[in-house]
């Protein structure tokens, strides 16, 4: 830990890259490219790069057209106009046929701050996530988000990437994080409840996990960067190993990680299960911090809620 | 395919006679919009486009999008008719199990370029199309078709800006200007007009033409291959439910499939003129 980096920064860097490597890649952008770093595959190819002006819904189309062409495009723009305005050309031009569009939003959840809840999108899993073949992924770090661009560039279908406008702490070494697709990452191994979070939650689940400890409940703690396929078999075996889940996202509790993990367990293995997570309310402008604090996303919250999963566990 | 103006107009009565047998057995579907775009699909995959039915996904093949996707009918029939698939498949129509979606499946059909039926989106997808062709520097063509009611989506004017910005002079479009829709006529229920006037200033070519002519379909779409640095939009004047008497400027066959007397007596109508051979 110690680098700050923000995902959507991670995402540009990639994007450069990947386009170095294939003459496929384009990225569309809706006026954002600045915040959603698509600027800088922009200055490197520009040929290859199109501003489609503030029209989410032709981004998206557009992107389908690209696809159908044989290109493999990335459309960025922020997450509250990539999901809401284009939800339609998503599920219907996008993954009703099934294109190879990445939808890769940043400016998602809370920590976009000041700019208020109109901006703040606290549903875009939820949306993302009931699409028929949509894959859904949420990374927690810069080398995370760096390996899931990567993925989802080499992987045929719509795949939504959901990005922040923040810093985040760097969890991984890039020289040793091996990403698999649809598995989630076992951080901290622990026997007393499992912490199950997504996206700028994962750090947080980590000083949380290390404050439990000092209380002696031992967290395990679970990185979930695929929502969409979800690591079943792991999601199962930690709520049978550790009797208690709590899970935690920068979403909506509805239709979010939790509700995910909460359909997982409630199938396979149902144990109690509290959702760490922005509680069926817009936000308001402030500071990102001030907005975690204020809507119950801090490490202080999601010890509360191991507290309340562990004392709900079955005899 | 170079088939000639009359060949043309009897591909067309056939496609006719196909679209009125469809939407009966299947009880459902959309013969009127159907009807006025059938001269546009046959011109185009008879004689103006460049296809193979043997190689649906031929690299190099012009393409076509039909934005208003509920005229399927026309575009199965027309399908079939130039080879993609067997007729049989069109009495398959909006049933379960079969290849013909009540709306355009790309993945489920062959020859079938975009999924589409949700109004506004597909002349997005033909941008894109044509982006990705100017990309590769490939010469081929695409093509759309898009509904005078459709142009009330506010889509379908985000993508008629983006492509004049991108220049995209390897775009046409078709505009079935039969001027009804399903709650009537285009001037009750939202007026488009003027259309020549709105496309011209976001930048396009337009040309206006009466969409029933082989001819001027055709000269429309030879004129718009010449045409450089921005695409065209052809505003071709149709008849809803032309050719069949009873159906034709009746906003209620939008949607409505006709019941066995009305299919034998638009059929009746529909008869295929001989070549006198």
């Amino acid at each position: 830990m110690g680098v700050n980096t923000a995902t959507r920064d991670a995402y540009g860097k990639t994007l450069v890259e990947l386009g170095r490597e294939n003459r496929d890649i384009v990225v569309l952008d809706a006026d954002l490219s600045k915040s959603t770093k698509t600027v800088m595959f922009a200055r490197e190819f520009p040929d290859r790069f199109f501003n489609m002006g503030i029209a989410e819904q032709n981004l998206m189309g557009t992107a389908a057209g690209l696809a159908a062409g044989g290109k493999i495009p990335f459309a960025s723009t922020f997450a509250m106009f990539a999901t809401g305005r284009a939800f339609e050309p998503i599920r219907n031009s996008i993954a009703y046929p099934r294109l190879n569009v990445k939808i890769a939003a940043t400016h998602a959840g809370l920590t976009v701050g000041e700019d208020g809840a109109s901006h703040q999108c606290l549903e875009d899993i939820a949306v993302m996530r009931v699409i028929p073949g949509m894959t859904v992924m949420c990374p927690a770090d810069g080398v995370e988000t760096e390996a899931v661009v990567r993925a989802a560039a080499g992987y045929d279908g719509p795949v939504y990437i959901r990005l922040g406008r923040a810093k985040v702490p760097d969890l991984y070494d890039k020289t040793k994080y091996q990403f698999e697709w649809g598995k989630g990452v076992t951080l901290r191994d622990g026997s007393d409840v499992t912490i199950i979070a997504t996206g700028i939650m994962v750090a947080m689940a980590l000083e949380a996990a290390d404050d439990l400890k000092k209380s002696g409940i031992n967290a395990r703690v679970i990185d979930i960067h695929t929502i969409k396929p979800i690591d079943r078999d792991l999601i199962k075996k930690a709520a049978v190993g550790t009797g208690a889940v709590v899970t935690a996202e920068e979403h909506s509790i509805i239709g979010g990680l939790g509700s995910a993990v909460a359909e997982v367990l409630g199938e396979l293995a149902p144990v109690p299960v509290i959702r760490v997570g922005v509680k069926d309310t817009f936000g308001e402008s402030g500071t990102a911090d001030e907005l975690l604090i204020k809507y119950g996303l801090t490490p202080c919250c999601i010890m509360q809620a191991v507290e309340t999963a562990v004392r709900n566990k079955k005899p | 395919m170079e088939s000639s103006i009359e060949e043309l107009e009897r591909t067309a009565v056939r496609i006719r006679r196909a679209i009125i047998e469809m939407t009966h057995a299947a009880k459902s579907g959309h013969p009127g919009g159907s009807l006025s775009a059938v001269e546009i699909l046959a011109a185009l995959y008879f004689r103006i486009m460049r296809i193979d039915p043997a190689r649906p996904d031929w690299e190099d093949r012009d393409r076509f999008v039909l934005s208003k996707g509920h005229a399927c009918p026309v575009l199965y029939a027309t399908l079939a008719l130039r080879g993609f698939f067997p007729e049989e498949e069109l009495l398959g129509f909006r049933r379960i199990d079969r290849m013909l979606q009540g709306h355009p499946d790309m993945k489920g059909t062959p020859g079938v370029e975009m999924s589409t039926g949700s109004l506004g989106q597909g002349l997005s997808a033909a941008c894109g199309m044509a982006m990705a062709a100017k990309l590769d520097r490939k010469d081929h063509r695409v093509f759309a078709l898009v509904g005078d009611g459709e142009a009330q989506e506010g889509m379908i004017w985000e993508a008629s800006m983006a492509a004049a910005h991108y220049r995209l002079d390897n775009l046409t479009v078709f505009l079935d200007h039969n001027g009804l829709q399903i709650d009537g006529a285009n001037r009750e229920v939202m007026t488009v007009e003027p259309l020549a006037d709105k496309w011209r200033a976001f930048g396009w070519e337009v040309l206006e033409i009466d969409g029933h002519s082989f001819a001027r379909i055709i000269r429309a779409a030879e004129q718009a291959k010449s045409i450089k640095g921005r695409p065209t939009m052809i505003i071709a004047k149709t008849t809803k439910g032309k050719g069949v008497s009873f159906m034709e400027n009746e906003a209620d066959w939008h949607g409505k499939a006709p019941a066995d007397r009305e299919k034998d007596a638009a059929l009746e109508e529909l008869e295929v003129v001989c070549c006198g051979c």
